[in-house]
């Protein structure tokens, strides 16, 4: 599939403090792109060079053919962005806030109130289209600011944190705008967020930032396979048991073992490269005199995923 | 209900960088900038005071006491003041020949003293719709989404310089309107006739008061990029009402006082400081600098 966002070893600085350091990645059309990392890793500065508000240090951009450096209008009229704050002018009605900015993001004057009522309708805001927007709740606010990104009808979706602000009820009713914008409507939309399980429902490929780097980029799949190839096998015993961790270990198709608790065993974590090794780790711990309370095939987490490379790179840095 | 529609084309396309300037946005900006300065009251309500001050309260007051009877002969018959009243410069006699203490007080009061109060106005207005327009926006971070809009730099600046000058002059001319008109009616029957505005005048109100409100702009666009807070940029922009204090006593004290060709070369004076500082501010109003600015 063609990209649409080519970033090539982007770098950048503000003033002597370095920012984004070689970071390179791809984006798809019509796929759902998380860039996840915690606060300060990059992802806010990597939308604002994608949108051409500054010139990169260093690395190449190509966003829908087109250099944002040299052609940043030209961009910022295919893409929206939801701000990590809603950034509304509270002051206006949600009405004027919508016809305000579909008329500077190039919406011909003769449809901006037909869009700008048509969005109202979309994100449930009618009732309230007249009303100032500093009176509205944080979920209407960020639904308000939704309708705000897709006024013009932009290819690429931007979206900076969506629900971190909002309480859990405002945060699914949101996930659940983000989920039919990108599926039923068929926009490309980055999402950058550290609410991990949202990147896990929402995302198609996923980019984990650490400070200023890119520490990896894929499906959730490929990122697990990369980061724990296999799966996690879940081993509860009735009773504790003194299990042999080497005899388990030879198995073939047995990558690794954890202990959760400590020697006699109760519980324990096997990494296996496929279901079928289940029947002989079961087999080995009953012969080794283990009581089976429950077996559990389970795949890692892009939580565990997460720390991981998050954990690699500190281990890195500190070498 | 589909969100995208094919039927919503865009103004402008690949080459809208290198498009002319749209004043469809910068009237965009500014009408929106208005609408939010409406609902700012300590925005506004100088906006409201000063004129009235200016145009009706003080006015008012030198008019109330030039009629009342023998008040003026009392206070001009201070020995002092007769010898200032006997020796006004030139330009200032051609207006009073012929009129007795109280006219002459009026026309000398209201018709030159005052005038330096009329480059108060479009100062404070520029600068204080600046600086919810300016800084306002920084604090409120409403101004990262504008930045994210296809807005060329020129034409966020030029909507924001539109939104505080216009009605900086609308309001400082309207004021002029109405002062005219009660000093007029009023003075009427001490004077005769309809005595104002006197030609000094007419330098000050449309030539160096479009300079002055550039000024209060661009100074509060200068501010605005390091002080984040309306308030900050609009205290330190009223800074400005300084240099036109010392006009003011300048005038008062006969070291200067406006007269046709005096105002025509301050006002250009003022032009020039308008355009330099407009120039700096331009140089400071970008994307980058704006972004820095507002984290």
């Amino acid at each position: 599939m063609q990209p649409v966002i080519e970033v090539s070893h982007l770098s950048h600085r503000y003033g002597n403090r370095p920012a984004l350091d070689d970071v390179s990645f791809e984006v798809r059309a019509g796929e759902v792109f998380g860039l996840l990392g915690p606060n300060g890793a990059g992802k806010t500065t990597t939308i604002r060079l994608i949108n051409g508000l500054f010139e990169p240090s260093a690395g190449k951009l190509r966003v829908l053919g087109m250099d944002p450096v040299t052609q940043g209008e030209a961009v910022r009229h295919k893409t929206g962005v939801l701000t990590e704050t809603p950034a509304l002018y509270e002051r206006l009605t949600a009405r004027q806030n919508l016809q305000f900015f579909a008329t500077v993001s190039g919406v011909p004057a003769d449809q901006s109130k037909a869009r700008a009522q048509q969005l109202l309708e979309y994100f449930e805001l009618t009732d309230r289209a007249d009303d100032r927007a500093g009176t509205f709740s944080k979920g209407m606010k960020q639904r308000l600011a939704l309708a705000r990104a897709l006024i013009h009808n932009p290819e690429l979706v931007f979206l900076d944190e969506p629900t971190a602000a909002l309480d859990p009820e405002a945060a699914l009713q949101v996930r659940d705008w983000i989920a039919t914008i990108s599926r039923r409507e068929g926009n490309t939309v980055i999402l950058c967020t550290h609410i991990l399980s949202e990147a896990e429902r929402l995302c198609d490929r996923v980019a984990v930032m650490g400070p200023g780097r890119l520490l990896a980029v894929g499906t959730l799949d490929e990122l697990r396979h990369r980061v724990a190839p296999g799966l996690w096998l879940h081993v509860e015993l009735w009773q504790p048991c003194a299990l042999r961790r080497a005899a388990l270990a030879q198995i073939p198709g047995v990558l690794s073992i954890e202990a959760v608790d400590g020697q006699p065993v109760r519980s324990l974590r096997v990494q296996i490269a496929g279901e079928d090794v289940v029947p002989q780790v079961a087999a080995e711990v009953v012969a080794q005199g283990g009581q089976l309370f429950r077996l559990q095939p389970d795949q890692i987490s892009l939580e565990e995923v997460y720390f991981r490379l998050q954990d690699s790179q500190h281990k890195a840095g500190a070498k | 209900m589909n969100v995208n529609t094919d039927s919503t084309p865009m103004r402008s396309g690949r080459n809208a960088s290198r498009a002319a300037i749209r004043w469809s946005n910068i009237w965009a900006i500014a009408r929106k900038d208005w609408i939010e300065v409406s609902k700012n009251t300590s925005a506004w309500m100088p906006m409201l005071i000063v004129p009235l001050l200016f145009v009706l309260v003080i006015p008012g007051l030198v008019l109330g006491f030039s009629h009342v009877p023998d008040a003026a002969e009392v206070l001009y018959a201070d020995p002092d003041l007769a010898v200032f009243l006997n020796n006004l410069p030139p330009v200032m006699q051609r207006y009073t020949q012929g009129l007795d203490f109280a006219a002459t007080g009026m026309v000398i009061f209201l018709g030159f003293f005052f005038a330096p109060f009329f480059l108060i106005m479009p100062i404070m207005f520029s600068s204080v719709i600046a600086a919810d327009s300016f800084a306002g926006e920084m604090e409120r971070k409403t101004l990262e989404a504008l930045l994210y809009t296809p807005l060329t730099d020129a034409e966020l600046f030029l909507g924001k310089v539109v939104a505080a000058g216009l009605p900086a002059l609308v309001y400082t001319w309207a004021s002029f309107l109405v002062y005219t008109l009660v000093v007029n009616v009023f003075g009427y029957s001490l004077i005769g006739r309809i005595w104002f505005p006197l030609p000094t005048w007419y330098p000050l109100i449309f030539w160096i008061t479009p300079a002055i409100a550039l000024l209060g702009i661009a100074a509060t666009v200068l501010i605005s990029v390091k002080v984040k807070t309306f308030m900050g940029a609009y205290q330190s922009g009223g800074s400005l009402v300084l240099i036109v204090v010392a006009l003011m006593v300048g005038q008062i004290t006969g070291v200067l006082y406006l007269s046709v060709t005096v105002g025509l070369v301050l006002g250009l004076v003022f032009w020039v400081a308008a355009a330099v500082l407009m120039a700096l501010a331009i140089r400071a109003f970008n994307r980058r600098t704006i972004l820095v600015a507002a984290n």
